[in-house]
This record gives structure tokens, C-alpha cells and sequence, in this order.
């Protein structure tokens, strides 16, 4: 018994917050002791959240969960298991079904000093509370003049995913990233996931965390730094996924993966693509957006949403308008088809974009290639 | 009673015409100084039964016919002691203070009308006249740390919490001196220093926020383990958001986690034009609670008094732990919803009937006759609000607009943002970030 305590006590002193020791072996320690860990450093998306959310969670007891089936049921996706074992039913609430009242309720204890984590089963069900979001976490700081501030997380699955229809499918990437006094974040792998689930719990604003339930299950190699618990990612800053000349893809969420993989082919080809990695919708990382697009002259926007005034329409009018004399083509823009999610599984393989899509869009894009031009910002 | 269809007027189940004394049940006016009933109980089973209980510590009681033959049985009534001698509801200074704070309200409302016709003020503007007994009644027995939210018509609850006039009147200006600094205006009340979460438009929207305001008090002593964190929060709002979802969704959470939280609904029996008799399919809301196990009384909002003894209790049970209490206060307001309305649905009978129903009225009326106060204090009192109330015109006058930088203040707490600290770099690379927070 001594002897598991005297083991556990660095690792507990690590959890606490670093203390300047040893950061490698102490991040080795720790990895050893999380059992799902193969030795590659491999975690999937879930597992990385729930880490983040586990580690904030005994960092700061002023962090706690809401939501439905958060508890007992670990989860409905199975993001928040073994929390409810872990910090007991005070902090990990299984709430009714009332997303408006317990939304609401968040929000309050949000201003009250409190640092909630609500889980909508998925965002469709936030439309319940959607009043809640935008009127009293949004919009709060600014209405109270900077003295009230809703230091608040909303978080679950976004977006499609397979075979759910119509009013389980829909992206809000758009909808939210609209509203001032909102902080929308839009993770693709697991490095994303733990580093901006832990800066949205720290911070101090309101922040709505879109995930996607078809990555929850996909691992991903993590580095030792991000395996850190003191690791967190800026807000705010987009990441380039693998750099190249001919063409910037910019995109966020699953559509990061099907981007990464229509470069893989159009290398065969010769096009070189630019991956950018949005992780962030608001705030928009226009600097990278139009670095990248000086450098390469062609813009690919992609995402799953609907077209009419989504994410991919803000990113090309942002580009017209700044890096206007240094396209070379059109900006090309894929998204969602223009209709409710249908049920059929052909139908919905037509409904959201495809690989070959992307590839051919880029095809597109390149018909009129110049010569290379100079990376200016 | 109710119509069933929407096309007919519906004749109130009370007829509020008829005078004072009339004994009706749950909607009779009693005289001032006549003690608050309060029914409570939500354990007991529905039926004809209703049962005679004192309440503890609490030496209140009620005449005894005011019971409806149909009422719920969890509904408990009270022997009235009939005594020689009134007893007192309130000393000498607390019924100034209680005055005091009516009379601000008041002078502070009319006031607003004023300034609203002469152009200082714009936009929608709500007015409390006649409603004071309500805030007053329960925001005086708060402390400064317990926690209200409000509707849109929340000028007056701001007051009673202690926000000063002249912050609420620059408010409304729409200075840079205002409690939110011109930015949230007349339905935007906040004001963290008092306590004050808010001022919605949207009604409804204040009251899961009030819960959340007391979940945050229950879990500060039960889990962060601060034994003297027993604040309370109270919901107010009114009798056309008692149909609202948002509602029902809050008492049953409330009572579900026993939280430390009281709804007020201060039924003025209007939502705009609309009818609470005609939008509603059982009009005692104060019934909806029993129906979620939660205690809940009605109370005559136009007696502040009454609304005083029946908060005591509320306040108490909350701070005690045992959990929410709804309370409907019939009240009045005597100007339209809001500037903007012309109040043409109205019948001038019914307003005539809650004019002599007047709340301030009615407590001079006891105080002095109680010999708490003589006309002089009380002349004395209304000076200095008038004062009060100039003095916070002119402050409001003379204070500045906002500057245009302010347009984009605010937004984010978080005045760097993205992730940004300072010293312009990233938070995540400060060695002191594992401390938990973004505060810098």
C-alpha cells in the first residue's frame, strides 16, 4: 500500500501542475501510468479529450461537467468515461432532458464563478438552447460592460455522421462562428483535441467546442509535449498540415483527413497542396489563411456544411478581399449539398463531400499554372 | 370557467372590481397588516383535505376562511390568532427603509417616463409603477451577495439590490458612467458588485441563470467545501413566462437538486395585451409547483408586508438547504407594458381597482395609523428620494457618451484573446500557464 502511494506521488505531483522537474521523463512517467497508451504514442480522439477534461478537472476543482448521460452511462459517445468514478456525482452531472433550463443553468453558475463543461449530445440538440449560448454567454461580457464574464465550455458532436438523417446531421460551424463574443474551436486530430479542449476550459469566454463523433475513434501519433499535462494550443491560430506550392486547401474537422489524403494523390500528379488547418473558426486565422494563399495563388475551400454563407464563404471573401492581386484562379468552394441530410446511404455519400471531389476541384483549380510566386507575409 | 375557445372573452375567475373586504379566496385583498397565508407541503396527496399546520418559527397566521373549496390539499391554511392588539409586522426602521426604497422606486420610474418624452432615453423602456411591493418585499431581506435576475422591466430590482440611481439613470442614458457602461441599456441590468445577473429581454431566459446562480452556491459548500457559501438567488418574472418551457424545465431541476433558488412570478395579469386569463389554461401559477414537489404560496403583491413575511420564509428554507419555493404575487402595473404601448386593452374598472390598491399608499397608511412613523419622517423621506432622483438626472446629463473606441470593448474577457497573452506570446508557452487559468 506504501508502495503504490511513494509511486503515485510524482505522478500526482506532475498532474499538479509542473514543477520544473525532469520534463521528458516525467511526461514518460506519465504516459506509462495511462493504460490505453501503446508505446508509439498513439491516442484516439476520445481519449484525448477525455485526458484533457480529466487532467483541467483536478487541476481546478471549479471545473465540472454537465450534460446528458455524462455520468453513469460514460458517456453518450463515451467522451466523459470514468469521470463520473473518478470526481463523484457532484461534478459530473447527469442532467434531464432540458437543454434550454440546464444550458441556462450553466450559464449562470458560469457567472458565478463556476468553470462548466456542458455536453450537448450532439449540437442539433443545442438548437433547444441556442437562446442560452448567444443571448446570456455571448453576449454577456459585452451587454455588462466587461464586469460579468461567462467562463463557460459547450461541447459534443458536430456535423454528419453516418446514416442519422436529416436533424442529426447538420454543421453549425457557421451559425456560431458568426456571433461576437463567442470562441469557436473545430479540433481535427487528437494533438488538437487535448490542446484546445485544455485552452477552451482555461479560458475565461465563452467557447463552443465542435467535435465530430466519426473521429472520436481514429488515432493519431501525439509527441511527448502534447502528452504534457500543461500542453494547451493558442486560439486563434490555424495550423499548416503539410506545406506546398501549388494550391491551398483550407479546411477543418474530418474534411482535414480527406484533404491530407486528395494531396497524397495529387503529389502523384504533380500539384503540390497546402493543408491549412483551421482548429479555429472565431477567431479566423486570416494571417495564415492569406500567407498561404500569396504563396501558392489558388485557394480550395472545403467543409461539410451548407454553402450559402458558411465557413468557406467567409474564407474567400476574406481572401478576395486581401490577397486579391495574387490569386491565379477562381476560389473554389466544396461544401455540403444544399439539402436537409437524407437517410439513404448513396444519397448521403452524395450529400456531404467526397475525396474525389476535393481532388477534382484541385484539378480545376491548377488548369492555369504560372510560375511559382514569392511567400510574402 | 376558462373558455375553451379563444374567441370568446374570458370572465376572470375572481371578480377584482368588487371591494377591499370581500373574503375570495386566493385573490381577496386583505387589509394591510393582515398576515400572508402560505401554503406549502407538496408531499401531502391531492384532495379535499386541507389541514391546519403551524409553521415553524413563524408566528404568522390568516384568517380562516380564505380557502378555496377546490384547491389542492397541499395548499395548508393557518388559524388566524385574533388578537386584541395588531401585532406588528415590521419596526420603526424597517419600515422606513421600506418606504424609502418604494418611493425610490417609484419616483425613479415616473422619472424615466419623463426623461423617455423628452428624448434622454430611447429604445424600449419598462416600467414598474405600482410593482414595488414585490421588489422591495424580497430584495430587502437579501444581502449584498445573494443574487437576482430579472426580466426586461428590471430598473427597479436594480435599485432595491443597491445598484445607485445615478449608474441605473446613465444606463439608460446610454453614458459611459452607466452600471454597464452604456452598453446593456434599459433591459441589460448587470451589475456583478450587487449581485445583479441580469436584465433579459428575452423573458425566461433569466431564470435557468438564477438556478445556475444557485447550483453555484450549493456546490461551492458541497464540493469546494466553503461552509459559508449559503448565498441565495431569486428569479423574477412574470405571468406570461410561466407558460414558457424554460420554466418548467428549471423547477424541475431546481427541486430535483434541492437548490437554493425562489421564483417570484409577479403576476400582473397582462403580457402585453395579452390576457393572462385568456393564455392560460389554469391560471394559479402558484399551483404549478406542487406539481414538481416544490413549495410554492401566493401572496397579494400589492401589500408589502404580506410579500415580506411570505420572502422571510422563502429565504430561510433556501439558506437552510431545503430548496427552491415558488411564489405568486398578484400585483399591478400602472402603466402600459412599456412607453411604447397604449394601453388600450385595459379596462379602466380594473385599473381604478389597483390604484386604490396603491402599495405605498398602503403602507404609509400603516405606519402612521401603527404610529411607526409620523407624517414629517415620512414627508422628509420623500424629499430626499426627489433629490435622489434629480441628482441622478443630472449626473446622468452631464456624464459623457462612450468614446468610439468602446464600440469594441468587451467582447472577450479575455482582452488579448486567441490564446495570446500579453507579452504577445502564446499562453501556452508561459511556464506559469499549468496554474489553471487565463488570468493575467
Amino acid at each position: 500500500m506504501l508502495g503504490a502511494l511513494s509511486r503515485n506521488r510524482p505522478l500526482l505531483a506532475l498532474l499538479r501542475g509542473g514543477n520544473g522537474g525532469d520534463k521528458a521523463a516525467s511526461a514518460a512517467l506519465w504516459a506509462a501510468s495511462k493504460r490505453f497508451m501503446s508505446s508509439d504514442n498513439t491516442i484516439t480522439v476520445r481519449e484525448a479529450l477525455n485526458s484533457a477534461i480529466d487532467e483541467e478537472m483536478s487541476a481546478d476543482n471549479k471545473v465540472f461537467v454537465m450534460g446528458e448521460e455524462v455520468g453513469e452511462y460514460q458517456g453518450a459517445y463515451k467522451v466523459t468515461k470514468g469521470l463520473l468514478q473518478k470526481f463523484g456525482p457532484d461534478r459530473v452531472l447527469d442532467t434531464p432532458i432540458t437543454e434550454a433550463g440546464f444550458t441556462g443553468l450553466g450559464v449562470g453558475a458560469a457567472m458565478y464563478g463556476l468553470k462548466p463543461i456542458v455536453e450537448f449530445m450532439t449540437f442539433n440538440f443545442a438548437m433547444q438552447a441556442i437562446d442560452h449560448l448567444i443571448n446570456s454567454a455571448a453576449k454577456t461580457n459585452y451587454m455588462s460592460g466587461g464586469t460579468i464574464n461567462v467562463p463557460i465550455v459547450f461541447r459534443g458532436p458536430n456535423g454528419a455522421a453516418a446514416g442519422v438523417a436529416a436533424q442529426h446531421s447538420q454543421c453549425f460551424a457557421a451559425w456560431y462562428g458568426q456571433v461576437p463574443g463567442l470562441k469557436v474551436l473545430v479540433p481535427y486530430d487528437a494533438e488538437d483535441a487535448r490542446g484546445l479542449m485544455k485552452a477552451a476550459i482555461r479560458d475565461p469566454d465563452p467557447v463552443v467546442f465542435l467535435e465530430n463523433e466519426l473521429l472520436y475513434g481514429e488515432s493519431f501519433p501525439v509527441s511527448q509535449e502534447v502528452l504534457d499535462p500543461s500542453f494547451t494550443l493558442p486560439i486563434g491560430k490555424a495550423k499548416i498540415m503539410r506545406e506546398g506550392d501549388d494550391l491551398t486547401i483550407v479546411t477543418f474537422s474530418k474534411m482535414v483527413g480527406y484533404a491530407l489524403k486528395a494531396a497524397d494523390e495529387l503529389a502523384k500528379e504533380g500539384i503540390s497542396v497546402e493543408v491549412v488547418n483551421l482548429r479555429s473558426i472565431r477567431p479566423l486565422d486570416r494571417e495564415t489563411i492569406n500567407a498561404s494563399v500569396r504563396k501558392t495563388s489558388r485557394l480550395l475551400t472545403l467543409e461539410e456544411g451548407w454553402p450559402q454563407h458558411g465557413v468557406g464563404a467567409e474564407i474567400c471573401a476574406s481572401v478576395v478581399e486581401e490577397s486579391f492581386y495574387y490569386l491565379d484562379a477562381p476560389v473554389e468552394r466544396i461544401c455540403g449539398a444544399d439539402v436537409p441530410m437524407p437517410y439513404a446511404a448513396n444519397l448521403e455519400r452524395l450529400a456531404v463531400p467526397q475525396i474525389d471531389d476535393v481532388i477534382r476541384a484541385a484539378r480545376r483549380a491548377c488548369f492555369r499554372k504560372e510560375e511559382k510566386k514569392q511567400a510574402t507575409a | 370557467m376558462a373558455a375553451l375557445s379563444s374567441l370568446r372573452v374570458v370572465v376572470p375567475q375572481v371578480d377584482i372590481t368588487r371591494g377591499a373586504s370581500g373574503a375570495q379566496g386566493a385573490h381577496s385583498a386583505g387589509a394591510v397588516g393582515d398576515k400572508a397565508f402560505f401554503g406549502l407541503r407538496s408531499g401531502q396527496r391531492l384532495g379535499a383535505e386541507v389541514g391546519r399546520v403551524t409553521l415553524r418559527g413563524c408566528g404568522v397566521a390568516v384568517p380562516a376562511g380564505n380557502v378555496r373549496a377546490t384547491a389542492a390539499a397541499s395548499k395548508v391554511v393557518k388559524e388566524k390568532a385574533k388578537s386584541e392588539k395588531a401585532q406588528l409586522l415590521v419596526t420603526k426602521e424597517e419600515g422606513l427603509e421600506l418606504y424609502e426604497d418604494m418611493v425610490l422606486g417609484r419616483s425613479f420610474e415616473d422619472m424615466c417616463a419623463q426623461m423617455y418624452y423628452r428624448g434622454k432615453m430611447f429604445g424600449f423602456v419598462h416600467l414598474y409603477n405600482g410593482q414595488e411591493a414585490v421588489s422591495t418585499g424580497f430584495i430587502k431581506l437579501l444581502r449584498k451577495e445573494d443574487y437576482v435576475t430579472s426580466t426586461y422591466r428590471d430598473h427597479v430590482h436594480a435599485l432595491s439590490k443597491g445598484v445607485p440611481a445615478r449608474q441605473v439613470m446613465a444606463e439608460l442614458f446610454g453614458k459611459t458612467t452607466g452600471c454597464c457602461r452604456g452598453q446593456g441599456g434599459s433591459m441589460h441590468m448587470f451589475s456583478a458588485e450587487h449581485g445583479l445577473l441580469g436584465g433579459f429581454a428575452f423573458i425566461g431566459e433569466g431564470i435557468p441563470v438564477a438556478v445556475g446562480a444557485a447550483f453555484s452556491s450549493k456546490y461551492k459548500r458541497e464540493v469546494l467545501k466553503d461552509d459559508k457559501a449559503d448565498t441565495v438567488s431569486i428569479a423574477f418574472f412574470g405571468d406570461g413566462t410561466a407558460n414558457n418551457g424554460q420554466f418548467f424545465e428549471c423547477l424541475n431541476m431546481a427541486q430535483l437538486w434541492k437548490l437554493p433558488v425562489i421564483f417570484v412570478v409577479e403576476n400582473n395579469l397582462w403580457a402585453i395585451g395579452m390576457s393572462h386569463y385568456r393564455s392560460t389554461s389554469d391560471v394559479e401559477i402558484w399551483k404549478k409547483g406542487p406539481a414538481f414537489g416544490m413549495a410554492s404560496a401566493h401572496v397579494d403583491g400589492m401589500d408589502v408586508l404580506k410579500v415580506r413575511e411570505v420572502a422571510k420564509e422563502a429565504v430561510a428554507r433556501a439558506r437552510r438547504g431545503d430548496g427552491p419555493t415558488l411564489i405568486e404575487c398578484e400585483t399591478y402595473r400602472f402603466r402600459g407594458h412599456s412607453l411604447a404601448d397604449p394601453d388600450e386593452l385595459r379596462s379602466p374598472a380594473e385599473k381604478a381597482h389597483y390604484a386604490a390598491r396603491d402599495p405605498i399608499v398602503a403602507l404609509k397608511k400603516y405606519l402612521l395609523e401603527n404610529e411607526l412613523a409620523t407624517e414629517a419622517d415620512l414627508k422628509s423621506i420623500e424629499k430626499k428620494i426627489d433629490d435622489v432622483v434629480e441628482d441622478a438626472v443630472e449626473f446622468a446629463d452631464a456624464s459623457p457618451l462612450p468614446q468610439r473606441s468602446q464600440l469594441l470593448e468587451n467582447v472577450f474577457a479575455d482582452p488579448k484573446g486567441f490564446g495570446i497573452g500579453p507579452d504577445g506570446k502564446y499562453r501556452c508557452e508561459d511556464p506559469g500557464f499549468t496554474a489553471g487559468t487565463a488570468q493575467v
